[in-house]
């Protein structure tokens, strides 16, 4: 008898809470919903349905040649793959730079605490000048990379930085201790804790990190245009190349360039998200 | 014995958390470290579970030497206050956590995690998160993962504080019959007197990290060997200079000898016992009695009476030594 009430009325409340969330938004909440999409729409929204409408107007065959361009496809691939080198190593150091923020003490760490942000804060070609001045013909240090495709990566290196760190920073602080002891009591060795325990906890925030880290990479401009010297085919990377498009009024194939960005971004964005849920799943 | 400590001290900067402790937990019991927040309890527990360095003094766990052991190696089951669950694994997996460190077979594991769940009720609950359980399930998770590895000692660190009055009371009974199953030896720290003198075989009140006494439960709360532990086990008036338990004073309407005179100031009814203020020359005494007794003797405000502690009752001087009884 419960068994076969049990279901409907199971039903009958699902339709209840569907029906309410259609209709019965509160005043308050509804306009909170308003100012939301209409700020997401005119600020993301219609700008990237107007690049992509821009790419239309060359029709396919357009969009096919620009991408087939020797100098473009060498520049998306150097982007590409550089951006994904970059995010590979801010997974470890940004890991390791948060964990020594968080647990170790010494001197100097709140002025550390300050500097990680710069990157963020310092204008992208004051970063390019401060790169060149320091990494290039006339390097102090005696490195010279200006000209290089490691001018690019140190360029995507210097602007990305923070993007791990400060994800898996307050989630790392927010760690319980008491679960890493837990963990020592049962037997784990250090390795074993950060592999089996800690590792997993911060996934998540480090999957956030090296989304944005590589988003942010492959739409680098002022920070490498200076050093990396846009040489075709060797360091000229995506953005350098969407600028020239614009500059001999060829927007189609800017734009096509810039849909191919987008969608790369957008999967590789996805794909670390599926690899997160996948891992949290997992248990 | 099965866990020795021997001079232990430690400090946090220039807090003493623990001032040259000593003692011997007898096996297979189940020992209380009570005692008032911030009186070193904790931190006896974590230096014999070596998660804390004693600065100085030796822990040994079953005849061997623990003290520069890790705690990896130490075999002891720790519990958390706050459960410390592995909230990315299943129930299950946070049982097994430790028997898949070992390396155990696989099928090995399941059996155990079986037989661990089922001890814990947590059997229909195997493959859910630890964030889909309540905080008392979350312990019983949390207990049943310590015994997994077959611990020497289980070390409980406030085990029931997290949780709500009434899954206290009932976890704290559920613990006690499941250490009648599984007697291994066990120690928890409380600040609860209520729960160490319900639950433990034996306790070891610690204040201002020292060891004030140890004994059985009754033994601390018939012969308390100071005023601290007498006023930490239950409540304690002053009468005459000498602490007494309210309802261990025998009062009368007429001087029976050897008696203090006051008078009645004030009468509250809780229930069905009758508290009384009762104010003498020196002092102000705090007395309890029946709700039968305080009508029997027609006391009200206003009323004389003579207090006297009963036959027997412990009573202790502040100075910390203890008065025969009367």
């Amino acid at each position: 008898m419960v068994e076969t009430v049990a279901p409907s009325q199971a039903a009958r409340r699902h339709r209840r809470i569907r029906s309410g969330g259609a209709t019965g938004l509160s005043a308050s909440s509804g306009i909170g919903l308003g100012v939301a999409v209409i700020w997401f729409s005119v600020l993301a929204l219609i700008p990237l349905i107007a690049v992509l409408v821009e790419t239309s107007t060359g029709g396919w065959s357009a969009f096919w040649a620009t991408l087939t361009d020797v100098q473009t496809a060498a520049a998306i691939r150097l982007t590409i793959t550089q951006a994904l080198l970059v995010t590979g190593v801010n997974v470890v150091m940004g890991t390791l730079i948060a964990w020594v923020l968080v647990r170790d003490h010494f001197f100097g760490k709140r002025a550390l605490e300050v500097i990680i942000d710069i990157p963020f804060a310092l204008p992208t070609i004051v970063a390019g000048l401060v790169l060149l001045s320091l990494y290039g013909p006339r390097s102090p240090v005696g490195v010279n990379v200006a000209n290089t495709r490691a001018a690019v990566f140190m360029a995507f290196l210097f602007v990305t930085l923070p993007f791990v760190v400060r994800t898996v920073q307050p989630v790392l602080a927010e760690l319980d201790r008491d679960v890493e002891e837990a963990a020592a009591s049962l037997g784990a060795s250090r390795p074993v804790i950060f592999r089996r325990v800690i590792l997993p906890a911060l996934f998540p925030a480090i999957c956030a990190g090296a989304a944005l880290s590589f988003a942010r990479a492959i739409s680098e401009y002022g920070s490498l245009v200076l050093l990396s010297g846009n040489l075709p085919l060797r360091t000229e990377v995506t953005s350098v190349r969407i600028l020239t498009y614009l500059e001999n009024g060829n927007t189609a194939s800017a734009a096509a360039v810039a849909t191919v960005l987008l969608g790369v971004s957008l999967l590789v964005i996805v794909a670390l998200d599926l690899v997160q849920r996948r891992v949290a799943r997992r248990g | 014995m099965s866990i020795e400590v021997t001079g232990v001290g430690k400090r946090f900067g220039d807090f003493v958390a623990l001032d040259d402790v000593s003692v011997s937990i007898p096996t297979g019991q189940l020992t209380a470290l009570l005692g008032p927040s911030g009186g070193g309890k904790s931190t006896l527990l974590r230096i014999i579970a070596g998660l804390e360095d004693a600065d100085t003094g030796r822990i040994e766990i079953e005849g061997r030497d623990a003290t520069d052991l890790s705690p990896q190696k130490r075999n002891v089951g720790f519990v958390f206050q706050h459960y410390a669950a592995f909230k990315h694994l299943s129930v299950a997996r946070n049982v097994a956590f430790g028997l898949e460190i070992r390396k155990r077979p696989k099928d090995e594991i399941k059996a155990r995690v079986h037989e661990l769940l089922e001890l814990v009720h947590l059997e229909q609950f195997a493959d859910r998160r630890p964030g889909q359980l309540s905080g008392g399930q979350r312990q019983r998770m949390a207990l049943a993962r310590a015994l997994a590895v077959k611990p020497t000692v289980l070390l409980l660190d406030e085990p029931f504080g997290a949780l709500d009055a009434k899954v206290r009371k009932e976890l704290r009974d559920w613990l006690r019959r499941l250490h009648d199953e599984i007697p291994v030896t066990t120690v928890f720290v409380t600040h609860d007197q209520e729960e160490a003198l319900e639950v433990a075989d034996e306790i070891v009140v610690i204040n201002e990290g020292r060891i004030e006494q140890v004994g059985t439960p009754d033994q601390l709360y018939d012969e308390p060997a100071n005023d601290f532990v007498m006023s930490f086990l239950g409540p304690v008036t002053s009468l005459g200079g000498v602490s007494v338990r309210p309802h261990d004073l025998e009062i009368s309407t007429e001087d029976p000898g050897g008696g203090v005179a006051g008078t009645v100031v004030r009468s509250v009814r809780v229930g069905f016992e009758v508290r009384l203020e009762v104010r003498t020359s020196t002092e102000s005494v705090q007395a309890v009695l029946t709700r039968t007794e305080a009508r029997g003797l027609g006391v009200v405000d206003g009323t004389t009476v003579w207090l006297r502690p009963m036959l027997g009752a412990p009573t202790v001087r502040p100075t910390g030594l203890l008065v025969p009884a009367v």
